[in-house]
């Protein structure tokens, strides 16, 4: 299970790698703070973790979580649209 | 196919989503699109979990609807000229999360080998080193933004120099401790809770020294690092979770914050260590600021500035962080539309490191509407500044220092610049002659065809757009 995960992570990398050098310098923040939406998938983790009856810090600790990375990803998504809109409004 | 099966299905659907947004982003015209695909692919994912794990509703719900109003709010409200802050605050908040996961995780596995007295098993090692990794990077990630969101932001504790006693022996001495409390969990996995939570508090500590020395022109670099960390963060929590859309996801932000923390390096001709370690030594081989400037520096008015746009034919702007800090980006574009009506070609020169983090400037531009292919990269720029008749440097200053090209032992030395004193005339907005970031004077400022024109940049700005309307 291990060497099939860790063959995932290693072939992904090679997938980004392949695909983020081609974006141009004037997307840089866009790209950058639309990855940085999409790490928010820690999102799915913390869901999965927050079991059904808790302890009071495991409990505190999920919730705590789940909403960091939820500001993540509404957050990162929304300032990402927002720029995105403004590159979009006009032709050279 | 089993429960498990449709889930992994869905969330590789997720993954392609994902892939193909990024992808998207590679060009301004499918941009939108792709922020939208990566949008369905996480909310796919984000269902895909509501439907088949079991999990508290309440917590899930409650931090949904939080995360959600509180992301919202602080995306609206946030100005262009403050993007760089957000981006970090948010990019912190990822690895927050990745580093609470962990920490659930662990006090889940200490829980389990406390109840069973059970010895570690294979996917125990995966879980538990993962667990110590993403703590590690998550931690760090968390902190190491929230002490660039307060560089950022110019809160005042992060204004004094924050000098550390031997820094890298204390960095390294941090990281070896949570190296071996990472090692402890696994050597009594009952009490991972606990070395978990002193390993996350430790590579906190070293979140904050790691960032604490770094200064503001070296943030690019720093931000698009912490980018890619909270990716791998992510990343770990998907080994502890046996996750496979958290690994493919995590590694693709993982890759492409390296990119481009590789490109803004570059664009400083520094190694990333010496960006995180070494800092510029500003005393070195450089003349005073009195040598250089002697009596050679011009300064300018309006009027003259207006005069001289009368009978240009190609004006470059070259924006820099001042013109984000004195908000002038709207004069900036009054000033594009009044010489675009008179028939002047203006274009943008953009340097990869101008601002504070990669792009700053094109999102300053863009939100004033200025086409985007009026913004040319440094090569483009440099091959264009032999025909531009004025240049206008906008609160830039290493990155048109000449010193970077001449003088070998500059501490900007072979750092790419934009070659403004090329142009035939060059006009510098700026407040003083105080030195940038590098603390080392600019020759630029006492060249012959070079006019100091020193006031506020946005004021600057609207003064000579009024002038150039007077001379008709």
């Amino acid at each position: 299970m291990f060497i099939l995960l860790l063959t995932i992570f290693v072939l992904a990398i090679f997938i980004g790698f392949e695909v983020i050098t081609k974006v141009p310098p004037t997307l840089h923040t866009p790209l950058m703070s639309g990855t940085n939406a999409i790490s928010g998938i820690t999102i799915v983790g913390a869901l999965v973790l927050a079991r059904q009856s808790p302890g009071v810090w495991e409990g505190i600790l999920a919730f705590v979580a789940i909403t960091l990375a939820m500001i993540n990803v509404v957050g990162g998504y929304l300032v990402t649209h927002r720029m995105l809109g403004m590159f979009k409004s006009k032709k050279g | 196919m089993g429960h498990d099966s449709w889930a992994d299905l869905l969330y590789l659907i997720s993954a392609v989503l994902f892939i193909f947004g990024i992808k998207g982003l590679t060009h301004p015209r499918t941009a939108v699109r792709g922020n939208m695909l990566s949008v369905a692919g996480m909310l796919l994912a984000i269902v895909t979990t509501l439907i088949f794990a079991e999990f508290n509703w309440w917590i899930a719900i409650g931090g949904l609807v939080a995360g959600t109003v509180i992301g919202a709010i602080m995306a609206l409200r946030v100005q262009m000229t403050a993007m760089p802050q957000m981006v970090a605050l948010l990019n912190g908040f990822g690895g927050g999360a990745s580093t609470l996961v962990a920490g659930i995780a662990a006090m889940l596995t200490a829980a389990s080998f406390s109840a069973y007295d059970r010895s570690l098993r294979a996917g125990d090692y995966q879980e538990i080193i993962a667990t110590g990794l993403s703590g590690l990077i998550g931690a760090v990630t968390f902190f190491g933004s929230l002490v660039a969101w307060g560089k950022l932001e110019e809160l005042a504790i992060f204004k004094k120099d924050w000098k550390i006693p031997l820094q890298q022996v204390v960095n390294a001495i941090l990281l070896v401790v949570t190296l071996v409390l990472g090692a402890l969990m696994l050597v009594a996995p009952s009490w991972a809770g606990l070395m978990y939570f002193l390993l996350a508090l430790v590579a906190s500590v070293l979140g904050v020294t790691l960032v604490s020395r770094i200064g503001g022109a070296d943030m690019p670099v720093v931000i698009s690092l912490l980018n890619s960390y909270s990716g791998l963060a992510a990343a770990m929590t998907g080994f502890v979770t046996s996750n496979n859309v958290l690994i493919i996801t995590g590694s693709l932000v993982g890759a492409s914050g390296i990119i481009l923390t590789m490109i803004m390096c570059k664009a400083m001709n520094r190694s990333l260590t010496n960006v995180i370690f070494g800092g510029i030594d500003a005393a070195a081989a450089t003349a005073s600021a009195d040598e250089v400037y002697a009596g050679k520096v011009k300064s300018t008015t309006a009027e003259e500035i207006a005069m001289m746009l009368d009978g240009a034919r190609r004006v470059m702007i070259v924006p820099g962080y001042g013109m984000a800090v004195a908000q002038a980006q709207h004069a900036v574009r009054d000033l594009y539309h009044e010489l675009e009506a008179r028939g002047v070609t203006v274009e943008f020169a953009i340097h990869p490191v101008a601002g504070r983090m990669p792009g700053h400037m094109n999102v300053l531009l863009a939100e004033v509407d200025i086409p985007y292919d009026k913004l040319l990269e440094l090569d483009p720029a440099n091959a264009a500044m032999e025909q531009t008749d004025v240049a206008i440097v906008i609160g830039a200053n290493d990155v048109v220092n000449p010193d970077a090209r001449e003088n070998p032992g500059s501490p900007i030395a072979g750092m790419p610049i934009l070659n403004v004193d090329k142009a035939q005339t060059v006009i510098v907005v700026k407040r003083s002659l105080s030195p940038g970031f590098a603390g080392i004077p600019n020759p630029l400022f006492a060249a012959d065809n070079c006019l100091m024109y020193f006031a506020d940049g946005k004021k600057a700005i609207l003064d000579i757009v009024a002038a150039v309307k007077e001379n008709g």
